[in-house]
Formats: C-alpha cells, sequence, structure tokens
C-alpha cells in the first residue's frame, strides 16, 4: 500500500521526463505521504530552479491536489 | 483582484524579502518554513514574514498570485525565488547572496531583523511583531 504511493510517483515522473537522466522518489518517513524526488533532465539546462520545479509540480499535480501528498521535497539537475 | 489578493500582493512587491510561512520567525509550524528561514538567516538576510495559518484564503490567494503549491514562498524584490528546497539550495551553494546582492544591492545585509506583518487586517498593512 505504502510502496505503491512511490510508484504512482516515480510513473507520473517518468511519463513527464520521458528522457531523464535520473528520476528518484524516496519516501521520507516510511509513510507513504513525505516525499524527496529527484529528476535530473536536459530540458532543465538553463531553467531557473523556479521553473524547473514547477514542471515537477505540474507533473505531480494530481496528488498533490488530492492530499495524497503531505510534503514533497524537489531536487532538480539539468544535465548540461 | 480581491482586497486580500491585492494585500498580499502589494506586500509581495513592497517587501525587500518576504517568507509566507506556516507560524511566525519565532516560532515556525512547520520544518519547510523554518528551514527557509534558517537560510536567510544564515548569509545574515533580514526579511518580513507572513504567517498563512490565521485564514486559508491567504493560501489559496498566495498560490493563485505564485502559481507556486507549497508553503513556503519566498520572494525577492517582488519575485519568487523558490520554496524551502531551492532557498536552502541556494544558500548551500552561495547563490542566495548573489541573487540578494543582484536585486537588493547591500539593502537586505540586515542580520536579526526580522519582522511579521498580516495581510488579513486591512486596510492596509499592520504589523505584528518586530525584533
Amino acid at each position: 500500500m505504502v510502496g505503491r504511493m512511490s510508484e504512482r510517483l516515480e510513473e507520473l515522473l517518468r511519463t513527464a521526463f520521458p528522457d531523464a537522466g535520473e528520476i528518484t522518489v524516496v519516501d521520507r518517513t516510511g509513510g507513504g505521504d513525505h516525499f524527496h524526488v529527484t529528476v535530473a533532465d536536459k530540458e532543465f539546462d538553463g531553467l531557473s530552479l523556479v521553473d524547473a520545479h514547477r514542471k515537477v509540480y505540474n507533473a505531480l499535480a494530481a496528488p498533490l491536489q488530492d492530499g495524497a501528498i503531505h510534503e514533497l521535497r524537489i531536487t532538480t539537475r539539468g544535465e548540461g | 483582484m480581491s482586497d486580500l489578493r491585492e494585500r498580499i500582493n502589494e506586500t509581495i512587491q513592497t517587501e525587500p524579502v518576504v517568507a509566507f510561512i506556516k507560524g511566525t520567525p519565532e516560532r515556525a509550524a512547520c520544518g519547510n518554513s523554518d528551514r527557509a528561514l534558517q537560510a536567510l538567516r544564515s548569509v545574515g538576510a533580514g526579511f518580513t514574514a507572513v504567517d498563512i495559518l490565521p485564514d486559508p484564503r491567504i493560501r489559496q490567494e498566495l498560490s493563485a498570485l505564485s502559481s507556486w503549491p507549497t508553503i513556503p514562498q519566498v520572494f525577492v524584490n517582488g519575485e519568487l525565488i523558490g520554496g524551502a528546497d531551492i532557498v536552502q539550495e541556494l544558500a548551500e551553494t552561495g547563490q542566495l547572496e548573489a541573487t540578494l546582492d543582484e536585486r537588493l544591492g547591500d539593502a537586505w545585509r540586515r542580520p536579526g531583523v526580522e519582522r511579521t506583518v498580516s495581510v488579513t487586517d486591512g486596510p492596509g498593512l499592520r504589523l505584528v511583531g518586530d525584533s
């Protein structure tokens, strides 16, 4: 049950960033609602961190809105 | 624009460094809000804080203005520079000082100057705390 949420987030991120060099989802507390996601994608090259994080928020808009994610930490990296 | 959104926008536009947080600088009600404030403190930045907890509409209107879904949100000279993760990352890599320098000159170097304003009690801004 708890692992399914991580899988859902990873799937959403893979769909949004099909060419990402890295996508990781860490369940920080083991409770299935505090996550740290890391995405490395050349799509972030030259973007501000605000714009890069916005893309991640957009990818995860559904679980953010329905309350499934209680806390989300984001790390983004370009690949340039 | 609603009165509340107007007041939030005015705060963003007029305060050099403003952090919308859960709780107050003395007692942040959320670890993420505290991380953002600690990052600002770590470079010696003074800041203005707005507690979003007194009224759920503050967060709604703020996120509608900024297109940013989470709290905290830190603005410098009218522009969103990030939430807790970004502000912490910027502080750790030395880019926070560079960003503040670039946008505010030396005016942000006010260690320990932390004030709290309310956006819900109109008209205008009400100072609810100063240090």
